[in-house]
């Protein structure tokens, strides 16, 4: 049991208010338009946002400066508006002399990763998940075995970190330093099923067909028998969240980000 | 010499033949634009000698995989094998490269034993077509072409397996008769030694040339058939793997075009230094035949149809329309249909159809979640989504033709920034009240 909780109001740092003082952080924390404005993976940003304070990190986030990546609209077909959002954020990463970025959406991750080098912007771009998994290997992160210790957890790999990017292993490796009741979807790693958003699908109704690809993935997910479906993505989350509301499994079966799963584990 | 004269009439037939086909489909390449400048020949080796000689994807079905890669790795050796029969046809030796000792007699037996490895899976695979619903075949751009031209070929390696096996029979029988050393090793043919059930010499000499000349022909006429089948994969798999995206299959391809008039647009000065304004203007994505890259149409003829991609697509399982490996064979069967007509009256040949529409729905096009399972899963690299969302690119950037949800999408992004219609203003609202415990 833990003694009483003392807490103190932890203020997120802003690249504009920092250069302003002068000051000049190591990353900038890319928040994207889902952990701005996305009310369930709100809490995802806090949760890691505290994981930020906790492990001293020096960064700020751009906030009101923050703009789309372009990530739907390119995928939608709209190169000429992803390109705009690109060029004028890569103006604002060069104002702010920004060298490493840290993202949690698997979208802005990639495109910031792969594709804005083509117009002209490099940058170290860090996925959250890997951030985690150095930190714990370093032992900073002093971990709550006992709070999912008894959980049952199932992972479902987001398209952009796994197929688009060969990330498999390390939201795992993160997981099971958790729990030790780590169980695979039949189709899992290379073989996962998309949760059905991504492409600009989340932003428009779905084409005919006989079922919604959530549906058949959330399906997947319960046959498992896990208590909680660990995500790493905000469109992931809000289609297996919708899955299991549908399928009136929400009371029973938790969906959880890895990084609230931490915070949780971190007593944040 | 009668031999050699007919042998290399034939060649020459199958030769002329084969360059003419060759040289229709160099000038279909020649209609395409290009996809990315070939480099990292080191990391393109390696590639190839994982994914195409190392089957590495095909061995990701755990039963179909491993057979496949049998029949791969066995054409490889006896390819080696008809390498000869084409030098003895020729010059009229007879196994000839057997000055090759210990290397001849491993390449020799090893293509013996394939012959019976790939005969007994051709069988498998054929009656796997013929017998058992597999769905991965089915969908609706199987037509029944699709279906007779696998069986057609499969029987055509079968019988390339029989000719070859009852060829090195029948030789094996001449020799031990005329107790004469038998060049090459025969692990296989040596145990059905008196299946021709005669000693005569002739008999088995018949049967030896029966079978030398079956399969020779059959080789000849199946380089013939290949390149308009969907088995021209043996062909061109291995160099669609040789040139395959090496990029992350996340990563999108830029559009150098677009790039050029949104920096014209952020910096008008930039305008001197831009092409003139009576350059011809070019077509944002893809609509048809001639806007593909030349990836895009090697994808296409190296394609086999085997439907993994089909098979692993979230909005197929889910009964969509979209059927990655339908826009691939789309690709081709368009370019077939319009290639010939813009080889012959140029760029501007019109025969009123496209690529989209008449081919590929926009029902199909935005049924994709990008997820890159097609991708991942093609044994032979294939990128399906790089054309999928090049012709989205031409419905929005062309047409403006977007569902009207995704165009609200991006009058957000353009007005707020955001996909969704929020200020942003608001954008800091998740950091408020945050607390951290202390001890």
């Amino acid at each position: 049991m833990l003694e009483r909780m003392e807490t103190r109001k932890l203020d997120i740092p802003v690249m504009a208010e920092l250069f302003a003082r002068g000051e000049k952080p190591e990353y900038l924390f890319w928040v994207g338009c889902a952990g701005a404005y996305d009310n369930r993976y709100k809490k995802v940003v806090r949760a890691f946002a505290k994981i930020l304070a906790y492990l001293d990190i020096n960064y700020a986030i751009l906030g009101k400066e923050e703009s789309c990546t372009g990530d739907p609209a390119r995928r939608a077909g709209n190169e000429m508006l992803y390109q705009m959002q690109a060029m004028r954020n890569i103006e604002i990463f060069k104002s702010y002399d920004i060298k490493k970025i840290i993202t949690i959406c698997p979208h802005c991750y990639n495109i910031l990763k792969n594709e804005y080098p083509d117009l002209g912007g490099n940058y170290e771009v860090i996925n959250y998940v890997q951030f985690l998994d150095t930190a714990i290997h370093e032992g900073k992160l002093k971990i709550d075995p006992s709070v999912f210790a008894d959980a049952k957890v199932t992972y479902h790999d987001p398209c952009y970190l796994g197929r688009g990017n060969g990330i498999y292993e390390k939201p795992r490796s993160v997981l099971k330093k958790m729990t030790h009741h780590l169980v695979e979807m039949e189709r899992h790693k290379s073989f996962a099923l998309c949760c059905g958003a991504g492409g600009g699908q989340i932003f428009k109704e779905a084409e005919k067909g006989e079922k919604e690809v959530f549906m058949e993935r959330t399906e997947e997910a319960l046959g498992t028998g896990a208590d909680v479906i660990a995500t790493a993505c905000p469109f992931c989350m809000t289609m297996l969240t919708d899955g299991l509301k549908y399928k009136g499994k929400i009371d029973q079966v938790k969906n959880l980000d890895i990084a609230e799963m931490i915070a949780l584990s971190l007593h944040l | 010499m009668v031999k050699q004269y007919i042998f290399v009439f034939f060649l020459l037939v199958t030769l002329g033949i084969f360059a003419y086909t060759t040289n229709r489909i160099v000038r279909f390449f020649l209609l395409t634009k290009p996809a990315f400048p070939v480099r990292d020949f080191a990391k393109r080796f390696k590639v190839m000698f994982t994914v195409a000689f190392g089957q590495t994807r095909i061995l990701r079905k755990p039963l179909m995989g491993p057979l496949h890669a049998l029949v791969f790795w066995g054409f490889c050796v006896i390819l080696l094998g008809s390498t000869e029969m084409i030098i003895d046809g020729i010059f009229g030796t007879d196994h000839v490269l057997q000055v090759l000792g210990g290397f001849y007699d491993f390449m020799i037996a090893s293509g013996d034993i394939f012959a019976l490895v790939i005969g007994i899976a051709i069988i498998i695979f054929l009656g796997r077509r013929l017998f058992l619903h597999v769905k991965r075949f089915e969908g609706i751009e199987m037509k029944t072409i699709s279906h007779i031209d696998a069986k057609i070929a499969l029987l055509l390696i079968l019988f390339l397996m029989i000719s070859l096996q009852g060829m090195n029979i029948a030789y094996c029988e001449i020799k031990t008769l005329n107790s004469e050393n038998i060049a090459g090793v025969y692990p296989v043919s040596q145990l059905f030694l008196g299946l021709f059930t005669t000693t005569m010499e002739s008999t088995l000499r018949f049967w030896y040339e029966f079978f030398w000349w079956s399969h020779i022909l059959t080789i000849f006429v199946f380089a013939i058939y290949l390149p308009y089948s969907k088995h021209f994969h043996v062909f061109m798999s291995v160099p669609n793997v040789f040139f395959s995206r090496l990029e992350p299959l996340g990563k999108l391809p830029n559009m150098d075009n677009v790039t050029r008039e949104v920096r014209l647009m952020m910096n008008p000065s930039m305008a001197f230094t831009s092409p003139a304004p009576d350059a011809p203007v070019e077509r944002f994505g893809v609509k048809d035949a001639e806007d593909i890259s030349w990836k895009n149409y090697l994808d296409s003829l190296a394609c086999t149809e085997c439907g993994r991609c089909t098979s692993v697509c979230p909005a197929n399982i889910t009964g969509k329309r979209l059927s990655p490996r339908k826009i691939i064979m789309d690709a081709r069967a368009r370019m077939k249909e319009k290639g010939p007509g813009l080889v012959k009256y140029g760029k501007t040949y019109d025969d009123h159809k496209s690529l989209i529409r008449d081919y590929i729905t926009e029902e199909e096009l935005w049924a994709c979640t990008t997820c890159n399972a097609c991708a991942r899963e093609c044994p032979i690299s294939i990128n399906h989504i790089t054309l999928i969302i090049d012709m989205r690119r031409y419905l929005v950037m062309e047409e403006g033709a977007v569902p009207g949800k995704l165009k609200k999408t991006f009058s957000n992004i353009e007005n707020n920034g955001a996909p969704w219609q929020y200020s942003p203003e608001d954008r800091l609202l998740w950091a408020k009240d945050l607390e951290i415990r202390t001890n």
